[in-house]
Parts: structure tokens; C-alpha cells; sequence
């Protein structure tokens, strides 16, 4: 499986590590239902079956963080970006 | 019929003309009182312990694809008790106890073989995580045996004691683990469910669970509408689509695992053994292939195939212990889909919606667990209380912190 890093162009999986769900926001911990929504927060996944969002460290690289489109039904990878925005800008 | 020697001779003499199909082939009913979605090892013994012990015959297993087509009929086939969390242990001896009765109680050939489950250490510190470890096996009535290196060397004398980078110090053998036929034991549990009244509906999908008013009233499957008071999910890498439909999110992902098969060579390794310094495990079939695995391939998947990286990972672990197997031919290598939990323990719990319970979270060990897996979701689903040894496989532990992380590792289910 080879990952177009958005820095460092297509590169072996093996250089990057997977950390996995794309959205996931830390709740507010003074929220009324905080401990409900930590927990969904550390342990509840979406686990889809198809087109994906995910994030991948490219740690044996240029250690961006970037976002991974991949359908987990076929390995098929479709897409990347910088996962932060700052990181974007500067590559620019 | 009923398997003996007595019955293998008399057919030798009768032509073999009285062999029937171990299984039917029925139509679905209308309506069952309890539904198994998944017809691999669990789901079977599930629907087995709960005809044999709690006498429910009305039920049905439904399987999407053949009988034991899923990760029961391609594992490494390992079976062993050496857990050491307090809520894993007595389930898996629990487990390995079934295992040892369970061929006479199926009255089929499983080949179950206790021929010892040696995990090798390859420094000072992990021996006393080893000894740690047997030690809280025994406190729970499990032996184990801590090995030294001219123990272990009588057992395995092939392996690589001086590798610079990994040398083998000892290991920690349970002498009671070891290996089963895997497909065997699917087969036993769908002849033993069946020959008691069990449906087993193979190429019949579930496509949704019916839930009316917070209370399941059935499964939408490829073959119509099939009414259930209760239902059981037991869909292992599949679990969480199929959860879905009932509005349920689970502390779940589904990776794929590979596993590798050697051709056969004669008579090497006695035992199953794993390498400490890494994660891999090896042992040799009745038919002489070496059987082996390592670790996941760290990323989601639903493909059940893996990428070569693994493989290159799984070969490298296999030639830091056993260099001597480095020109043997590997036959063929597959990959499977695991329902990795988020503390890397199993969940056999109800769900909060009536009717629904859920087994899953098996990670990459849910072979060993197969009968007690079964015989404690049946217990679940005819009494609503959890069997006493599976009272720590709650799904709500992840909320009230009580998590069984054997690995330590966290909320991170490809580190597990």
C-alpha cells in the first residue's frame, strides 16, 4: 500500500503510523454530560465500512500529520492533505 | 448417528452406505424465540449450549456465507488459558476446561492436542513480567510453569538460543494449551445444534435488526423477515455494521490479521511457541505444515487480505527464533477480519435495547474462547444475567473505567 503524502509525494505505508478517525473533538470537560461524551470520545468509533477519513503520522518522513481518504473495503487510496491548516499554508 | 469406532467398523463392512449429512439445510421459519446472527464458532456454540443446557430448540443461527467460513476456519488454531487480568482468567479457563470435555460431550473428533503453549522470554525483565504473570494464573488455580533456558531447550531444542539480539533466556509453559481443528469444532457445534432442533440458515444474510419501542423484534435478512423474541449478535469483524442497524455504536474496530501456513515438513516443533521480544506464534498441524501469525495489519480494514509488510514482519519474527525453517516453503497465506475492542478483551453483554445482546471484541483471540463464548452468551440470553465467569466482559466498562487492557496499551485497538 503505498500514501501520497501531500509533502513528501506516494510513499511505502510503512513509513507512516495509523492513528484512525478523522472529527473526533475533545469534549468540553465541564459539560453536564462530559463523562459520557469522553467516553464516546476515547472508545467509540465509527468503524465504516467503505470510504473513510483517516489520520496517518508520516513518522519515518517529513512527521506531518495528514489526512487519508481510503475505502476499507478494497485499500483503494483516494485522497490526502495536510491534516492541519497551518501545515498546508506553509508547504505552499 | 453416533460416531464411535463400533460405527466406523460396521460401515467398513456396509459399504459406508449409512453415512447421512451431519446437518440440515431448512427452510427459515416465520418466527423463532431467539436468533443467532453469525454462524462461525461462537454462534454455533452459542446455539448449541443454549439447546443443551437451557433447552430452547426454537432458534436459528443465520450465516451470510457457508457454515465456519469466517476467521473459526482460518485461525492459527492455538488454545490456552495464560491470561492474567482477574476478569479474563477464570473466563478462559472456563473455556479451556470445556475444551478438554468437549469432544466426548460433541461426540466429535475436534483433535484437541494439550501439547503445551511455551511463550519465550528474552530478558531479565520480561522474565518477571513471565513470573508475574504465571503467578496470578496460579492464584486463580491455572498452573504455569516458568521455564529456564535448559528447560526450555530440552522442549525446543532448534530454536535460536544465542541470537545476539534476542537470546532466549526461558519461557512460560502452559502445559494444558495447544492446538484444535479448527473447522472441526465448527462442524461438531452445528452437527451438535442441529441434531437437537437447531435451524441453521448458511447464505442467509441479516440486513437489518427490527427495533419497535426500544425492544427487538426481529432480523430483515436475504430471505425475508424472520421474527425473534431475542437476538444475539455474534458477527466478529462484521459486529459493528450490523449493530449499526439497531442504532448501537460499539467500542470497536474491525483490522485484518494474516495468518501463514508452511508446506509439510516431518515432525519438528511439539509445542506451540511464541517469541517474547516480538509478536508471533508457531506450531505444526497434524499434517506437518507449520502454522504461524503475528501482529495486525495497523490499519482498519474489511478486505480479509493483508499487505506485505505484515508478511515481511511475520517471516523476519519467524527467522529471530527459528532460523532453522528459513528455506521452507510457505503454501499459502490468508488474512481475516478482527473485531478489535477498545481495551483489547472481549464484550458478552446485553445492549440496552431488549432482546438485543452483543458478543464481540474478540480481537485475535477468539478461538480458544469459542466454547465459553457460547456457553456464556447462552447463558446470557435464557437467564439475562451474565454467567459468573463472565461477569467482567461488560459493554459499559469503557464508561466506568473497569477496562481489562492485558497489553497496557490504551484505548488504541491495533496496539492490542
Amino acid at each position: 500500500m503505498r500514501i501520497p503524502c501531500p509533502f513528501c509525494g506516494p510513499r511505502d505505508s510503512q513509513e507512516f503510523s495509523f492513528l484512525g478517525q478523522t472529527g473526533l473533538k475533545r469534549p468540553d470537560p465541564n459539560a453536564p454530560d462530559a463523562q459520557k461524551q469522553f467516553h464516546d470520545y476515547v472508545h467509540i468509533r465509527d468503524n465504516k465500512a467503505g470510504l473513510t477519513k483517516e489520520l496517518w503520522l508520516h513518522a519515518n518522513g517529513c512527521r506531518s500529520w495528514i489526512v487519508v481518504e481510503r475505502n476499507t473495503l478494497t485499500h483503494e487510496i483516494t485522497g490526502s492533505e495536510f491534516a492541519s491548516p497551518l501545515t498546508k499554508e506553509a508547504a505552499q | 448417528m453416533h460416531y464411535s469406532v463400533f460405527s466406523i467398523i460396521s460401515q467398513a463392512f456396509k459399504g459406508q452406505k449409512d453415512w447421512k449429512p451431519v446437518w440440515r439445510y431448512p427452510e427459515p421459519k416465520a418466527e423463532y424465540d431467539m436468533l443467532i446472527i453469525g454462524g462461525g464458532g461462537h454462534g454455533l456454540a452459542t446455539a448449541y449450549y443454549l439447546a443443551k443446557n437451557h433447552g430452547y430448540t426454537n432458534i436459528a443461527v443465520i450465516e451470510k456465507n457457508y457454515l465456519g467460513s469466517g476467521s473459526v476456519g482460518r485461525n492459527t488454531t492455538i488454545v490456552r488459558s495464560n491470561y492474567q487480568e482477574p476478569g479474563n482468567i477464570p473466563f478462559y479457563e472456563h473455556s479451556l476446561k470445556l475444551w478438554e470435555g468437549l469432544e466426548q460431550d460433541l461426540n466429535y473428533n475436534a483433535m484437541m492436542s494439550q501439547r503445551g503453549v511455551l511463550n519465550l522470554y528474552h530478558s531479565d525483565s520480561q522474565r518477571d513480567d513471565y513470573a508475574r504473570r504465571g503467578n496470578a494464573m496460579m492464584m486463580h488455580g491455572v498452573r504455569a510453569d516458568l521455564l529456564n533456558r535448559e528447560q526450555v531447550r530440552e522442549v525446543v531444542p532448534f530454536l535460536d538460543f544465542d541470537n545476539a539480539r534476542f537470546p532466549i533466556h526461558g519461557g512460560l509453559m502452559q502445559w494444558r494449551g495447544g492446538t484444535a481443528r479448527h473447522d472441526a469444532v465448527a462442524w461438531g457445534f452445528a452437527r451438535g445444534a442441529d441434531s437437537r432442533g437447531v435451524d441453521i440458515l448458511q447464505n442467509t444474510e441479516a440486513k437489518q435488526i427490527r427495533v419497535e419501542n426500544g425492544r427487538v423484534t426481529g432480523v430483515e435478512t436475504s430471505r425475508g423477515f424472520i421474527k425473534a423474541k431475542k437476538v444475539g449478535i455474534v458477527a466478529a469483524g462484521n459486529t459493528t455494521r450490523i449493530a449499526e442497524t439497531a442504532g448501537l455504536r460499539l467500542p470497536i474496530e474491525s483490522y485484518v490479521l494474516q495468518a501463514f501456513v508452511s508446506e509439510a515438513i516431518k515432525p519438528l516443533i511439539p509445542c506451540v511457541v511464541t517469541f517474547g521480544a516480538g509478536h508471533f506464534y508457531i506450531s505444526q498441524s497434524d499434517k506437518g505444515g507449520l502454522v504461524f501469525g503475528a501482529s495486525l495489519d495497523y490499519y482498519t480494514s474489511y478486505a480479509a487480505r493483508g499487505n506485505l509488510p505484515g508478511v515481511e514482519d511475520t517471516i523476519e519474527e519467524a527467522m529471530a527464533i527459528m532460523p532453522s525453517i528459513s528455506r521452507v516453503k510457505l503454501l499459502r497465506h490468508w488474512g481475516g477480519i478482527m473485531d478489535m475492542s477498545m481495551d483489547g478483551s472481549p464484550i458478552i453483554d446485553k445492549t440496552g435495547i431488549d432482546g438485543l445482546y452483543i458478543n464481540c471484541g474478540w480481537c485475535y483471540g477468539g478461538f480458544k474462547a469459542t466454547p465459553a463464548s457460547g456457553y456464556c452468551l447462552a447463558h446470557l440470553m435464557a437467564t439475562d444475567e451474565s454467567h459468573p465467569v463472565a461477569t467482567a466482559l461488560k459493554l459499559n466498562r469503557f464508561e466506568t473505567g473497569h477496562v481489562i487492557d492485558e497489553a497496557g496499551t490504551g484505548a488504541q485497538p491495533n496496539l492490542h
